[in-house]
């Protein structure tokens, strides 16, 4: 295995090549890769909930998809990376529990996708490929050096998007 | 929000008081279990810490270690949810012993096996949630069970999320079966919602917590 490069939940890193980002078993979460392929720089965050103007809290930007992208942005402009190239490949926001209520914290993992979405259209940068929801965990690798954002579940073969 | 109740304000009479409901109600618990393996179970006093999320997953092994969780969402006096998660080794036993049959050779959960189990955790949880009610007063309604086996990362992040709305910070109640001659591993972690939290407390004569 090369240098991995982990990141917790609430988390971000930023690294070049051939760094390796990884986030281990996302569920309902969401994992946010940008990628500026000509200066091979790479930032990785694991985002909890999707807004953090809602809460009293958020002194933890990484937690929030809103303030996770943003300062995972500004991170990678610092070293380097430029706005216009960055580019996002996204995974994660399942539904772990399968209940016939609907509940509103229930179906976190889609509501965190859907803001994720929202974000990254708002400051126009193109989803590359995306593997979200259904109804399992996804532990997931960025190879820097490539692009390529893979994918391991349970039970499923790898998957590289 | 600013209603709900923060974590941060935490001291060591809260962590009595809360390894005290964990105490009885994985006592209920235990005992419930015992009597549907028909086995004799201890217990060891429950664990009551409150982790950062980055140390969540290693709780059970590593994020990436497959768990099975069952899950009951909270309704009336409380909102929230109860999960109860064992590792997928104890599950397969307390599976076997239940259906009276060998473990699968292939590894895997039938359809029955997870049905058993959730009914599993159905009882567990139920007892568990009865001392919670019995001690608070509090009229505590549970959802039918749901059942998910998969990465302990993946399946943490459930609660975590729901922690994550308070703080960074997560409260777990970390219970320990043992047989005379095997150790199931279960964790219960409840998970009231902000409101909840202060009105649990606020019922066992904390009043300055919200």
């Amino acid at each position: 295995m090369k240098n991995m490069i982990r990141v917790g939940m609430a988390d971000l890193k930023v690294c070049e090549s051939p760094g390796v980002l990884t986030t281990l078993g996302l569920g309902s979460c969401v994992g946010i890769v940008l990628y500026d392929s000509l200066s091979k720089i790479g930032g990785m965050v694991h985002v909890m909930l999707p807004d953090s103007t809602k809460f009293n809290h958020n002194e933890n930007k990484a937690k929030y998809a809103d303030t996770g992208i943003e300062s995972l942005m500004e991170n990678m402009l610092g070293v380097g990376a430029h706005k216009e190239r960055i580019v996002a490949k996204i995974a994660g926001g399942a539904q772990m529990f399968a209940f016939s209520s609907d509940s509103d914290a229930l179906r976190i993992g889609e509501r965190n996708v859907e803001a994720v979405k929202k974000i990254l259209d708002t400051k126009n940068i193109k989803i590359m490929a995306e593997d979200t929801g259904l109804n399992y965990g996804r532990t997931i690798e960025f190879y820097t050096e490539t692009g390529e954002l893979l994918i391991k579940s349970v039970g499923k073969p790898d998957k590289k998007i | 929000m600013g209603n709900g109740f923060d974590f941060n304000k935490m001291n060591d009479e809260y962590y009595d008081v809360l390894r005290e409901i964990g105490n009885i109600g994985a006592g209920n618990a235990t005992t419930a279990l015992s009597q549907l393996l028909n086995e004799r179970i201890d217990m060891s006093v429950p664990k009551v810490s409150m982790l950062d999320f980055s140390e969540l997953p290693d709780v059970l092994g590593g994020a990436e270690v497959s768990v099975v969780g069952i899950m009951l969402s909270l309704s009336m006096d409380i909102d929230g949810m109860m999960l109860f998660i064992i590792e997928e080794e104890s599950a397969r036993y307390m599976v076997s012993n239940l259906m009276q049959c060998p473990p699968s050779e292939d590894g895997t959960f039938s359809d029955m096996d997870k049905s058993a189990l959730s009914e599993v955790g159905n009882i567990i949880c139920g007892a568990y949630l009865y001392s919670l009610s019995q001690l608070t007063g509090m009229t505590i309604n549970a959802s039918i069970p749901s059942l998910s086996i998969d990465m302990a990362g993946a399946i943490l992040s459930v609660p975590a999320i729901e922690f994550g709305k308070m703080g960074d910070k997560a409260l777990f109640i970390q219970s320990k079966f043992g047989e005379i001659d095997r150790e199931i591993n279960g964790y219960f972690i409840l998970i009231p919602n902000v409101e909840s939290y202060g009105k649990i407390l606020n019922r066992l004569g904390f009043t300055d917590i919200t």
